[in-house]
């Protein structure tokens, strides 16, 4: 029984609690044992709080057996990335700096989770203060792909990810910068939502680079990430860049999408510049199949121009550090966080902030840091940060021109499955640059991106990634649930229901780069 | 930072000015700067007195404190 809920989807669990055939307790205890039972391997949790989930739990199920009127989802479980402030939850953003830090307030979205009643089952493992596209970056040690555990399970939300592909969790709260919430769904076989700029409150995450920055939801169904992304999703006055526009449906959408022939017509955007040799062999043949499914079921596809879209990742890998370094100024050892004296010499605040700084960022942070200091240094502002801006503009114009010809656009996610550890120390930093050439574009443009299973490439998942014209994040529930229908009907279940579920131990023993 | 690490950003540095170099090409004059990619502006709230936290909650993460006040280093050095 234990082991049933697990493997159920939030959307089921929802309406079973409703039904009365299990409590909240059952669910959240059985996701809890599931996570004792496979997270020493996994990685996936850099903090579980069994009793708050329990207290929670038990409260939903308690005003639901006395007939209070509650969320739909409520009681139903959740993970949530530890870069989102949580009140009395450590919250560490995978950094030594923040290692024992217990935040005295809530993100706006942690108040959305706890007030509609969903037990947070823990904190999920990431890239140091979400810089990379492993979890081999997190200070804390790697997350391992459930699908293989030799395999990372991308990044930045790798560990989110991973728990909702490996029955951990029903549903993951990550972020997404450049690729951090679409890359490890892909490379998870789950389903990640990038909405769009504003879409969700971003007040009270630990932040990156704010211009690029959004909350994404995730989960094992489209179904299941429309349904996170519903109760996360609205106006909020403490964050200045939130939308103000009504919350679209989106399990309407999702419901519209999962009808026979709703592709018909429905103009699906080829990318010129993002279907070719870059993919591995296997990513395009997957690729290439889900969208003939798509064309069987009425959908045409076109083939859509993004020319300014090679000097995308350059702008991103200008804007990208530039504003973290600015973001991670405010980690001094001052009034929160790790406080480092130096070993010797006077102890003044800026030795101990160069000392506490040394100890407390990680290699790849550090990096992120100097290289966004450069590029922000006096005199070459308008040049380098100026610039990328610029070609923001032209990224923005590129996808308006595209969306006049297209409904959505389609591509492979990540050019490959999931890759081995350590990777990263031997690659050509430009093809790991390249990992990101899919999803980056969206980030520079605030568009909104999903992606999805769109089957396996050597027993491993392949992402189909879907964008939408901003605020258009409706239409990528809709189609994704097409989508999702037909890939899972050819293959006879869905991508997710085949990973394995059992991990040897002496997985463990991988070494971690980061 | 190590020397391994000194070595690594040097390259990054150097990547950073290739990026530089090509979003030059294309960023001319013409183009407007996209600062935020969902223009919004005069983001305001009414002028009403709000919930911060209270002076404990904001020390409670604070490696040190005195008197209800951040206790920090010696600002500056001694010449």
């Amino acid at each position: 029984m234990s082991n049933d809920l697990t493997r159920l989807t939030a959307a089921q669990l929802s309406a079973g609690l409703r039904a009365g055939e299990y409590s909240s307790e059952d669910v959240t205890r059985a996701h809890l044992d599931r996570i004792e039972q496979t997270d020493s391997v996994l990685g996936s949790f850099l903090t579980v709080e069994p009793e708050q989930a329990l207290t929670t739990a038990r409260d939903v199920d308690s005003r639901r057996a006395a007939g209070e009127e509650l969320h739909p989802y409520a009681g139903v479980p959740v993970s949530v990335k530890d870069v989102v402030v949580t009140e009395g939850i450590r919250t560490t953003a995978a950094s030594r700096i923040l290692e024992d830090w217990i935040p005295p307030y809530d993100a706006t979205i942690s108040t959305r989770i706890k007030d509609a009643g969903l037990p947070i089952l823990g904190k999920t493992n990431m890239d140091e203060f979400a810089m990379g596209s492993t979890t081999e970056h997190s200070a804390f040690g790697p997350t391992r792909n459930p699908w293989d555990t030799t395999t990372v399970p991308g990044g930045s939300s790798g560990g989110a990810a991973a728990s909702a592909a490996a029955f951990q969790a029903p549903l993951a709260v990550g972020t997404d910068t450049g690729g951090s919430v679409r890359q490890p769904a892909a490379f998870t076989g789950t389903v990640g939502v990038k909405p769009t700029y504003g879409s969700i409150s971003r007040y009270g995450i630990i932040a990156m680079a704010s211009s690029l920055d959004q909350v994404g939801p995730m989960g094992r169904t489209v179904a299941d990430a429309a349904a996170l992304h519903q109760l996360l999703a609205g106006h909020d006055p403490k964050d200045s860049t939130s939308l103000s526009d009504p919350v679209p449906d989106f399990l309407a959408a999702v419901e519209a999408g999962a009808r026979d022939g709703s592709l018909t017509g429905k103009r699906l955007g080829v990318v010129k510049q993002l279907s070719a040799d870059d993919y591995d062999a296997g990513v395009r043949t997957a690729f290439t199949a889900a969208l003939d499914l798509a064309q069987a079921a009425g959908a045409q596809i076109v083939e859509v121009d993004l020319p300014s879209l090679s000097y995308a990742l350059d702008a991103y890998y200008l804007i990208m550090p530039s504003e973290a370094s600015s973001n991670l100024a405010r980690y001094d050892g001052m009034r929160f966080g790790l406080r480092v004296e130096p070993e010797s010499g006077p102890v003044t605040a800026e030795t101990v902030m160069a000392a506490t700084r040394a100890a407390g960022f990680g290699a790849e942070v550090k990096r992120r840091i100097l290289l966004g200091t450069y590029a922000l240094s006096a005199g070459y502002y308008d040049a380098f940060y100026g610039s990328a801006q610029k070609v923001r503009t032209l990224v923005q114009r590129d996808f308006a021109a595209a969306f006049e010809q297209a409904d959505v656009l389609v591509t492979p996610t990540a050019p490959t499955t999931a890759l081995p550890f350590g990777m990263e120390d031997d690659a050509d930093p430009m093809a790991l640059y390249l990992g990101d050439a899919a999803t980056i574009p969206a980030n520079l443009a605030g568009i909104p991106g999903m992606s999805l299973p769109a089957g396996l490439a050597d027993g491993m998942p392949v992402g189909f990634q879907l964008l939408a014209l901003a605020k258009q994040d409706a239409r990528l529930y809709e189609v994704g649930a097409a989508i999702e229908a037909l890939v899972s009907d050819a293959a006879g279940a869905p991508v997710w229901a085949g990973v394995p579920t059992e991990y040897a131990a002496d997985a463990a023993s991988t070494t971690t780069s980061a | 930072m190590t020397s391994d690490e000194l070595e690594k950003t040097a390259e990054d540095l150097g990547r950073i000015l290739s990026s530089v170099a090509r979003v030059t090409e294309v960023a001319t004059d013409d183009v407007p700067a996209t600062s935020h990619p969902m223009p919004l502006t005069n983001v305001l709230r009414d002028d009403v007195v709000g919930t911060p936290l209270t002076a404990e909650q904001a020390l409670s993460g604070a490696p040190a404190s005195e008197d209800g006040k951040f206790l920090v280093p010696q600002i500056l050095g001694e010449d």
